[in-house]
């Protein structure tokens, strides 16, 4: 494997896990003003900001190793949708509440289980990064746990929407677990975190509390993703058309 | 009747009407330091009053500890009773030190 | 402690009946003369609660729908910078609103009965948050001109006679600082940026500083309860005052952006030692404040919408708690 190689992961890699807190990031801010209850908006935008914060430092290294002039801000701003890295899971819309949460849930259990990992990556930037991030996602998986059990054990109303966004989410979960060539090299450096070996621990986690909200797994469902690979849903356009909105129309400027 | 005082009348601990109730919010800002009513915030339940806390009142590392109290557990001294129970204190000034002549040369005291 | 259980309604009714000249009215001004901040379960007269609540409900409200513009924004700010700033702001903003609401709780109200006041119109905000942001330089103008103008209204009011409200408003200030700051900042990169972005930050000036001007409320003459505020030092300092002194400091701020204010009558008067400036178009004000501003009646269904939508959390987590309770016992 030659160096290039490996830079070339190594971006890509910084990319996906920017990608998925800027998205989700992005998501949870159009809530911010919103919130069902002046608590719950505060804690939204909390988490909001913790995602940006960590896209900000993700995609600033994703440019540093790529070695080509672009910052975190070009890298989220300047790229088209077959560009973008995430997950389909954190572009899903918001829903109602019980769909962010539920979306919350899935997504920041796995991403907590990979943060313990990367602390131990062989890249030091990486491992500062996690060891950073862990500490606001182990926040957040408390919380959203707690509102899906809440949720789930609320009112029939809250059950039954509960239950809705985790038939509507659930399969875009198989994608959280799935590798490719970049995994494979990245892992033989000591770099990347074995995503095969998380599956289990995130079944378990996420099984037992859907079990104590008493909320069912969907049966049947096909694994959906792509998104990884730059094939999106119809979800990611619009949001990227808002986001990019003044970095396209007025290219170059300071803000 | 402040809603504080309306609540109170609820049995402890349990959830009246359909307002999730009220938590008084106290932050030990560092360590030495006692916890200090900050304000408060609605919640179900004791967890969600401290995630609610934590939100709300330390976004600028304002605390290290949080404690919350639900606002009808507190039971407060009423105004009208000030002259009874905190003027009688006021001529009992042997309490403090500076009632006290000891001379000059003696030192350390 | 036998009187304690004594509800204050007893004591408000025996106010009504011996009225301003009773022993407790007189007391209560002397405590305010005498600048002896106001605690809730002290006595007051029922018009000094009635005052606080209308008050600061109302500035709860403001802070609470106030985040409906900037919030228009969070999802177009041009950098992931802007973007952080931008959403700590508006947070700020429903922290301020909940401080708040808090504070407002301590006189026997309720946060919903508010938010029920405001749903049904009862209640006001301040008229500046009915105006639309057009374009990401109304980031810029809304730190700069309405949370300059804000943070004047405000850092008296740290001093305002009822403890709660003048410790929120400590507590706001201090986060406040930053608010018009980061305004400033988009303003300068605005202003000595491309020719669009200057077009578009003399045009947020242009929208913006009439409206600002405003918030300071009607001139004394004209302020129906500002007197007697003014006696019970809830206000601190009159309309007129904030607002000429808003004026003094803002305008030199806007040469520096190179910006031009919209007021051909703006100079400066050697003799006063103030800006003169022209006509405030009163009538706009009472139009928007009565619900005909370009944005109220979107400013008011989001509000109602994000409350309605919410009932069934509120409900499902009083229903959840409720459940536990039952198990438990």
């Amino acid at each position: 494997m030659t160096n290039k190689n490996k830079q070339m992961a190594l971006v890509e890699y910084a990319q996906r896990l920017g990608d998925n807190s800027l998205i989700l990031g992005q998501r949870l801010g159009e809530w911010c003003g919103h919130g069902p209850q002046l608590e719950l908006d505060i804690a939204l935008t909390n988490f909001s900001l913790d995602m940006i914060g960590q896209a900000n430092l993700y995609l600033g290294y994703a440019g540093e190793v790529e070695g080509k002039s672009r910052d975190a801000d070009a890298m989220a701003y300047l790229r088209d949708e077959l560009e973008f890295r995430n997950c389909l899971l954190v572009e899903q819309p918001n829903g109602d509440f019980g769909q962010t949460i539920m979306r919350h849930f899935l997504f920041s259990t796995f991403q907590h289980l990979h943060l313990e990992a990367l602390q131990s990556s062989k890249d030091e930037t990486l491992a500062g990064i996690a060891g950073k991030a862990i500490k606001e996602v182990a926040y957040h998986v408390k919380f959203s746990a707690d509102w899906v059990r809440r949720l789930g054990g609320g009112t029939p109303e809250s059950h039954q929407r509960m239950q809705t966004a985790l038939d509507n989410l659930w399969r875009f979960t198989g994608e959280l677990f799935e590798t490719d060539g970049v995994d494979a090299l990245l892992l033989a450096e000591g770099i990347a975190v074995d995503l095969s070996a998380l599956q289990d621990p995130w079944n378990t986690a996420v099984q037992t509390v859907l079990k104590d909200a008493g909320l069912r797994l969907p049966k049947g469902q096909v694994v959906v993703s792509g998104g990884r690979k730059g094939n999106h849903s119809e979800h990611l356009g619009p949001m990227l058309a808002e986001m990019q909105f003044l970095q396209r129309a007025y290219p170059g400027l300071d803000w | 009747m402040t809603s504080k005082e309306r609540q109170m009348k609820g049995k402890k601990g349990q959830i009246t009407g359909k307002e999730w109730p009220l938590y008084e919010v106290f932050i030990r800002s560092k360590n030495g330091l006692a916890h200090k009513h900050v304000g408060s915030v609605h919640a179900t339940d004791s967890t969600t009053a401290l995630e609610a806390a934590r939100d709300v009142y330390t976004r600028r590392q304002e605390g290290i500890s949080l404690w919350v109290v639900p606002s009808r557990e507190i039971t407060a001294s009423d105004p009208e009773d000030e002259g009874m129970l905190f003027e009688p204190a006021k001529d009992k000034i042997y309490r403090h030190p500076t009632f006290y002549k000891i001379p000059k040369d003696v030192e350390y005291m | 402690m036998t009187k304690s259980g004594k509800p204050k309604s007893t004591t408000a009714m025996t106010e009504s009946i011996t009225g301003k000249d009773s022993p407790e009215a007189k007391a209560f001004q002397k405590k305010i003369d005498a600048d002896i901040t106001i605690e809730p379960k002290d006595w007051m007269p029922e018009a000094y609660r009635h005052t606080l609540i209308r008050q600061m409900s109302q500035h709860a409200h403001s802070e609470i729908v106030g985040m409906l513009p900037e919030g228009n924004w969070i999802g177009r700010a041009p950098s992931l910078r802007r973007k952080m700033i931008l959403l700590a702001k508006v947070q700020d903003e429903a922290g301020h609103g909940l401080y708040l609401y808090s504070a407002t709780e301590t006189l026997g109200i309720s946060r919903d009965q508010m938010i029920e006041q405001l749903h049904s119109g009862s209640a006001k905000y301040s008229s500046i948050f009915n105006y639309p942001t057009l374009t990401w330089a109304d980031m810029g103008a809304i730190g700069w001109l309405v949370d300059g103008a804000a943070i004047m209204n405000q850092v008296p009011l740290c001093r305002t006679s009822f403890g709660p409200y003048a410790r929120a408003m400590v507590r706001i200030c201090k986060e406040e600082s930053f608010h018009q700051r980061q305004g400033y900042e988009i303003m300068i990169a605005m202003a000595h940026g491309s020719p669009a972005q200057k077009v578009m930050a003399q045009s947020a000036i242009d929208r913006w500083w009439w409206p600002s001007l405003m918030m300071f409320g009607p001139p004394d003459a004209d302020s129906p309860h500002s007197a007697q505020s003014l006696k019970w030092k809830i206000k601190r300092t009159s309309n007129d005052t904030l607002r000429q002194k808003f004026i003094d400091v803002t305008v030199p701020q806007a040469e520096f952006l190179g910006l031009e204010v919209p007021d051909p009558d703006l100079k400066w008067n050697k003799k006063r030692d103030h800006y003169d400036f022209g006509e405030i178009d009163w009538d706009e004000f009472y139009q928007v404040i009565s619900g005909n501003g370009p944005c109220n009646k979107e400013r008011l269904d989001a509000r109602i919408k994000a409350w309605e939508d919410g009932k069934w959390v509120r409900d499902a987590a009083l229903a959840y708690e409720q459940k536990k309770q039952a198990a438990a016992a």
